[in-house]
């Protein structure tokens, strides 16, 4: 069995990150799940959320997906989101600010964007 | 200065000018391919996974879906035509427009009838020009298309198929765009997006897909497959794969037509900077011939003066 599997987070605009890792953490629709090398091949719908991802030296990766899939075979675990973002690249005042907007323009679907980001910031 | 030099050169002043545009659009629209390729090489990962996980549903389970069933008798098709908002771009938009005309009438010849979607200002132009009815159009971002336009022309279109013939929806959904070959080849292009046939879905999808990437493994063509598991079923997973299969795949022609249309519209300026500098060097021979004219015949009118002059001072001597 792998020691590692390779993992592809793209959006529909760009990869936002490739490389090996040991574990990966996502929320499906029914549930967290965990992905470790060997898992059988699956193929779930994403929740908005944070996804964990650990690299083989040991760091973690976090990245806010905005609904996806992630889909796993052959050692090759997919991440497929509309909207994804490494919560290095997140700018939490930002996220802040648009959230408090979204909530005082009761936008719902801005207010679950923002709340993803900061919620993903948080787990890193 | 004579009045058929002034004219000539106020001619070559304008085409000058117009020259000096039609370089600037030139080169503004060469820098723009290059930005419209990289988007679409951007854009392929995603559609290629996207692609892969639509096989792995359609070939790993039974699962039925509106948008994979074929329906017996097909009564209603609607064809998505993607154009540009404006026009420089040589015969890009009206054999876009062609291909979807003939589009048009073989499905019609099929005994469909055929709803119209447009997106680009130039493709609403025609049809309202020659008051055809279109079902719905979009405007305003051909030249740089993002996701969310991707999305906001998908969802109605989705939403026409799902729902039921005798209620206005549709059977089929066809998509007609300006393929980016290359630099110098664009072809206007019809595909049929749906319904997917769940068979034809790991050859073709994956045909289609492979032509961006060609990263599809031999284990995706052929041999085992493996089994997956579905969360949380396969029911599910194809009622939310489904919807964004069609974005990834107008999002893909939505900017395949835009490096197409910036190609276009490079090719087009070009040749008419080349014209206008043939224009120009055409007037200048002919403003120089004007002005030698005109000296011509001021010598020979001073020669004729000086020449009678003579006459009648030789005259006025004897």
């Amino acid at each position: 069995m792998a020691a590692e599997l390779h993992v592809e987070l793209v959006a529909a605009d760009r990869q936002v990150w490739s490389g090996e890792a040991t574990l990966v953490v996502a929320r499906t629709s029914s549930g967290d799940i965990g992905v470790m090398p060997g898992h059988q091949p699956l193929l779930g719908v994403l929740e908005s959320g944070p996804v964990t991802i650990r690299t083989g030296e040991g760091g973690t990766v976090v990245a806010a997906v905005h609904g996806g899939f992630i889909s796993f075979a052959d050692n090759k675990l997919s991440l497929l989101a509309e909207i994804a973002e490494l919560s290095d690249e997140i700018d939490v005042q930002r996220a802040e600010r648009a959230l408090e907007r979204a909530k005082a323009e009761a936008d719902d679907s801005a207010e679950r964007r923002a709340d993803v980001r900061l919620r993903a910031v948080a787990v890193r | 200065m004579g009045a058929q030099l002034r004219v000539y050169k106020r001619r070559i002043r304008s085409v000058s000018a117009t020259k000096k545009i039609t370089r600037a659009m030139e080169m503004i629209a060469a820098s723009r391919i290059v930005k419209a390729q990289r988007k679409v090489a951007a854009s392929t990962p995603y559609a290629t996974e996207l692609t892969r996980a639509v096989t792995a549903v359609a070939t790993g389970s039974n699962a039925r879906h509106p948008l994979t069933t074929e329906v017996e008798r097909p009564t209603r098709a609607a064809v998505l035509l993607l154009t540009s908002d404006r026009g420089l771009a040589g015969g890009y938009n009206s054999n876009a427009i062609k291909s979807a005309e003939q589009l048009t009438q073989r499905l019609r010849g099929e005994g469909k009838e055929v709803a119209t979607y447009i997106v680009g200002r130039k493709g609403v132009a025609y049809y309202q020009f020659r008051e055809r009815p279109i079902a719905r159009s979009w405007t305003g971002f051909t030249d740089n298309p993002e996701y969310a336009d991707a999305k906001q022309i998908a969802d109605p279109l989705i939403e026409a198929i799902q729902q039921e013939t005798a209620e206005g929806g549709v059977d089929e959904l066809h998509i007609v765009f300006t393929e980016f070959v290359s630099m110098l080849t664009q072809t206007p292009v019809d595909r049929r997006l749906l319904p997917l046939s769940l068979d034809a879905v790991s050859s073709s999808a994956v045909a289609d897909a492979s032509e961006g990437a060609g990263t599809e493994g031999p284990a995706q063509r052929g041999g085992v497959r493996p089994l997956y598991e579905f969360e949380p079923s396969a029911e599910g997973v194809l009622d939310a794969l489904l919807p964004r299969y069609v974005e990834s795949r107008v999002y893909n022609a939505l900017l395949q037509s835009a490096a197409s249309k910036h190609a276009a519209t490079r090719r087009a300026m070009k040749s008419a900077t080349d014209n206008a500098g043939e224009l120009i060097e055409t007037l200048s021979r002919l403003a120089n011939a004007a002005r030698q004219a005109e000296i011509t015949q001021e010598i020979s009118e001073i020669v004729g003066g000086s020449s009678a002059l003579a006459d009648a001072t030789a005259g006025s001597d004897k």
